[in-house]
């Protein structure tokens, strides 16, 4: 890469102003950015150009990427809901590299190690560069300074922005569906590859200039529900298989069994049961991570104690949760992703089970979303500093390793924790200064470890209802100290100047680099 | 030690190892110090792991030597135990490599405390010690004996020795369990000058064992210039030391507890061990009464199905009930139920407290029996209450002013 002039945006990070050759804006603060104009517009297509009988089926993928003009670089998009156990974004990549398609953007909603398989076609110019998470393998490769261009981490909710501000413009979507008749409607809840719901790729559905949905379960029309629109649908492709059913699935999500997480998990509740954000009629937001999991089901406990039922919880559901659902602890679950079997059952059976996509959740262009509505909502970081500010995706040692998912999403909820260890390993997750910057700390309210719980100064509400708690609470830098008394004080990580990513805020700016790992 | 070899190894590496590393030493014959590091913290951490082994190399008086270090991120602790576990392989060096004791863990023993709980920590584990302390056990054993192999007996001595002086057990009492006799006297050396609070003597069957152990910890208590007393904890698990248990019990003034381990005793004794443990009953209440006549503490053995948290609970009832005051644990999550089931019920110290008040009551207005309604109460029955309020208080249950 040229060298790339930089500048110090509002969270005093050094960031470019042009990615990929197109220009970018730098992030201003939270809630700072007023982008103006009109939302990005698909082409004019109409109905008298597709199969008036309703049948839109092409033998095969490759036969449907070529109807569909795959040419070089243009941008490619797929979703994460078969996680994983996904094959075919690996597949659609296989066809690109024989048809000689060189630098593709490939725009997923995330990634996973089974993509490792792509390693070669970013080697040999397949694709150009990745815009999504990046994790394992991927992440490594790219952190290496070894992909041609710059990645883009976005949350959920700022994948939808970046394409309804047209900053993505999506050439070709493909869209894996579990059951589809031909006209293209489509949903995730029936058929060896359910995935419960396709919420991931509505925006792809809604804004790509040709959509392809492929599906293992081609049933006749009407396939209801349709979680994804036959109407806009260019083709669609039966094939064997679309993924590993058992790693798309977890056939049973476990809470974890580690007692250090368990004590995170309990603390986490207790501190929620004691500042009074367990009330009845409050929401929550879940996790399928096993401290996430295990904070659920104390929760549960403390709820049925106390006789509270929840208005509504949000995120990714699983057994636990389905459980609280027929319980009647919970009213609704408003789901973003399935984690498990009884996850899609009841999504199928219960109406208080409802899905939903990043554009209610989570967008900044929508008239407001639901992430805000949530009381609570609990998450993971890798790392984080003393003005609580938070890193997701890379470690101390700067390695990309995660995407953002619908963590930045979710900090707009109304109290954030993070129940996180202080150290792992012998690597402290509170820190100086965060490697990647990826949540401001205005935004971030409690941290919780297993030596101490930091509320952040900014609400004074919480630390007024813990006076007199037995709780240990400390101070963020007390945090700091005790794991550098622990793990001794680190030395800065070495790296090189080129910038191998960045991370997007909500926005649509630029919050941070991440750069080659030396 | 007669002819020394030139090559050693010492702690553990693969791809499930974390917060452990793994030591290779090769004596040169010139080159000075090379060191290999391969560290998951390299890149934060990697100058001072290597002025760490280069330090303690130079401390022992090696001037040429390969040292290769696969890291996983272990503490400083760690890599300087299994550092000098190595070195004392191909070097007669009587010196030891010592780290700074942490203020945290400069408090010395105290016979009068809670022992409800006792979490055992496999001796050469170091990843399980790290934040044993923050799951709040009223003690924490570091095991030599059991949980650590054959040949990583030495080893383990080193990393016993170094986590007394630099992991913070948060308050916990600090307990060593030896090794059978004569390997434990041994042991002593290792743990006795590094402010250790309690020493539990396995398979304990006789005075004799007690006084052998008193006797050099006396010795090294004087070598070291010690100046607060170390206690014993012996475990009975044979069916001679059932019958043995007073003798031991009032062995030695250093004694504040016995502890029976039921899986040997069952094994001793011929029997399956059940969840109810009426095959053991006698046992217990046999050493039970040798603790109460010694004056003394009685400690349960560990309940070993660590999913069954019911079971626990029904265990630790048991336990209590029969005059057990304490309890092993070997998972952190076992802990909080033991601390619930040894303390005070509510409703025990709601009662405790009206005999008390009706006690109060009739001496100040003088009179010789004490009547709660219509029932009369003796003494005894008082002296137990006035025990369950001063547990209750200081369990933080009740405060101090709830009492008269």
């Amino acid at each position: 890469m040229t060298e790339t002039k930089l500048i110090k945006n509002a969270a005093e990070r050094n960031v470019p102003l042009e990615i990929n050759g197109k220009p970018v804006v730098p992030y201003k603060g939270v809630g700072k950015h007023n982008p103006a104009g009109a939302k990005h517009g698909p082409k004019i297509y109409s109905c008298k150009d597709f199969p008036s009988d309703g049948n839109k089926r092409v033998g095969t993928l490759m036969e449907a990427l070529k109807k569909a003009g795959l040419k070089d670089g243009m941008t490619v998009s797929t979703h994460h809901h078969f996680r994983n156990g996904d094959m075919l974004a690996n597949q659609l990549f296989d066809i690109a590299k024989e048809m000689g398609v060189k630098d593709l953007r490939w725009f997923p909603s995330a990634s996973f190690p089974c993509h490792e398989h792509l390693i070669p076609y970013l080697e040999d110019g397949t694709i150009h560069h990745i815009e999504g998470s990046m994790n394992g393998a991927l992440g490594r490769f790219a952190s290496q300074g070894k992909m041609k261009g710059v990645g883009v981490l976005r949350s959920h909710g700022g994948r939808y922005q970046a394409v309804q501000d047209g900053e993505v413009k999506i050439d070709i979507a493909v869209i894996g569906a579990a059951c589809a008749d031909p006209f293209g409607n489509s949903n995730g809840l029936y058929g060896d590859s359910a995935t419960g719901l396709l919420g991931f790729a509505l925006a792809d559905s809604q804004y790509a200039d040709k959509v392809i949905v492929v599906t293992d379960n081609m049933v006749p029309f009407p396939c209801v529900p349709w979680q994804i629109q036959g109407n806009y649908v260019d083709y669609t492709v039966e094939v064997d298989k679309l993924g590993d059913p058992e790693k798309i699935i977890s056939g049973t999500t476990r809470i974890t069994k580690s007692p250090d997480r368990l004590l995170l998990a309990e603390m986490t509740a207790k501190f929620c049961d004691e500042t009074g954000i367990i009330h009845e009629g409050f929401s929550f937001q879940s996790g399928a991570g096993g401290t996430s999991l295990a904070v659920g089901e104390y929760f549960k406990k403390i709820m049925q104690k106390k006789g509270i039922k929840a208005r509504f919880a949000r995120g990714g559901s699983n057994k636990y949760l389905v459980s609280m659902l027929e319980e009647g602890l919970i009213e609704y679950i408003l789901d973003g992703q399935t984690f498990d079997l009884e996850g899609i059952r009841s999504m199928a059976e219960n109406q208080g089970h409802v899905w939903t996509s990043p554009f209610t959740s989570y967008n900044y262009h929508g008239k407001g979303n639901f992430a805000g509505m949530v009381d609570v909502a609990i998450l993971g970081a890798t790392e984080v500093d003393v003005n609580f500010n938070a890193n997701v995706v890379t470690h101390s040692d700067g390695y990309l390793l995660h995407g953002i998912g619908g963590w930045q999403n979710c900090l707009f909820s109304k109290t954030v924790i993070l129940p996180i260890p202080l150290f792992r390993d012998r690597i402290p997750v509170v820190v100086d200064e965060v490697t990647t910057l990826c949540g401001p700390g205005e935004l971030i309210d409690v941290i919780v470890t297993e030596r101490g719980i930091a509320v952040n100064p900014l609400r004074t509400d919480l630390l007024e209802k813990l006076k007199g708690s037995d709780l240990p609470v400390k101070s963020i830098n007390e945090l700091k100290d005790e794991a550098e008394k622990i793990c001794g004080k680190p030395e800065k990580a070495h790296f090189d100047d080129q910038i191998i990513a960045v991370t997007k805020w909500v926005d649509g700016t630029v919050l941070d680099v991440v750069r080659k790992v030396r | 030690m007669g002819q020394q070899q030139n090559i050693a190894e010492a702690g553990i590496a693969g791809p499930k190892v974390r917060s452990d590393c793994y030591v290779k030493l090769e004596l040169t014959e010139k080159g000075g110090i090379r060191i290999d590091l391969d560290s998951k913290v390299k890149s934060m951490y990697g100058s001072s792991i290597e002025q760490l082994c280069r330090d303690e190399i130079e401390f022992f008086e090696i001037d040429n030597i390969k040292l290769t270090l696969k890291d996983a991120g272990a503490l400083p602790f760690t890599i300087s135990a299994r550092l000098e576990a190595a070195v004392k392989q191909i070097s007669d060096t009587g010196k030891e490599f010592i780290p700074d004791i942490i203020d945290e863990n400069k408090d010395t023993p105290v016979r009068d405390r809670f022992r409800f709980s006792r979490l055992y920590l496999p001796g050469n584990n170091p990843k399980m010690m790290l934040n044993a302390g923050v799951h709040n056990p009223d003690g924490i054993i570091l095991d030599l004996e059991d949980s650590v192999a054959p040949a990583k007996k030495m080893e383990a001595r080193f990393l016993v020795r170094n986590a007394l002086r630099q992991v913070n057990f948060y308050g916990s009492e600090r307990m060593v369990r030896i090794n059978q006799l004569p390997d434990g006297l041994v042991d002593l050396k290792y743990i006795i000058p590094h402010n250790v609070h309690v020493i539990l003597v396995p398979k304990c069957e006789n005075a004799l064992q007690i006084k052998q152990v008193e006797k050099e910890i006396s010795n090294l208590i004087n070598k070291h210039k010690i100046t607060h007393e170390v206690f014993l904890m012996p475990i009975i698990e044979t069916a001679l030391g059932v019958e043995k248990a007073f003798e031991i019990a009032s062995a030695s003034e250093s004694i504040v507890a016995l502890a029976i381990g039921l899986e040997d005793l069952t094994a001793d004794l011929g029997v399956i061990r059940t969840n109810e443990a009426t095959e053991t009953l006698f046992a217990r209440t046999r050493l039970i009464n040798a603790c109460k006549a010694a004056g003394i503490q009685a400690i349960d053995s560990v309940f070993s199905d660590v999913g069954d948290m019911e079971g626990l609970r029904q265990s630790v009832k048991i336990s209590r009930s029969l005059g057990f005051e304490g309890m092993g644990c070997i998972h952190p999550r076992q802990i909080s139920i033991i601390h619930e089931c040894f303390a005070p019920s509510k409703e025990e110290i709601e009662k405790a407290q009206k005999i008390m008040d009706a006690f109060y009551l009739a001496r100040e207005k003088g009179l010789g029996v004490v009547a709660l309604g219509s029932k009369m109460i003796d003494l005894p029955v008082v002296k137990r209450a006035e025990k369950t309020i001063n547990l209750a208080v200081k369990l933080g249950l009740i405060s101090g002013q709830d009492t008269t």
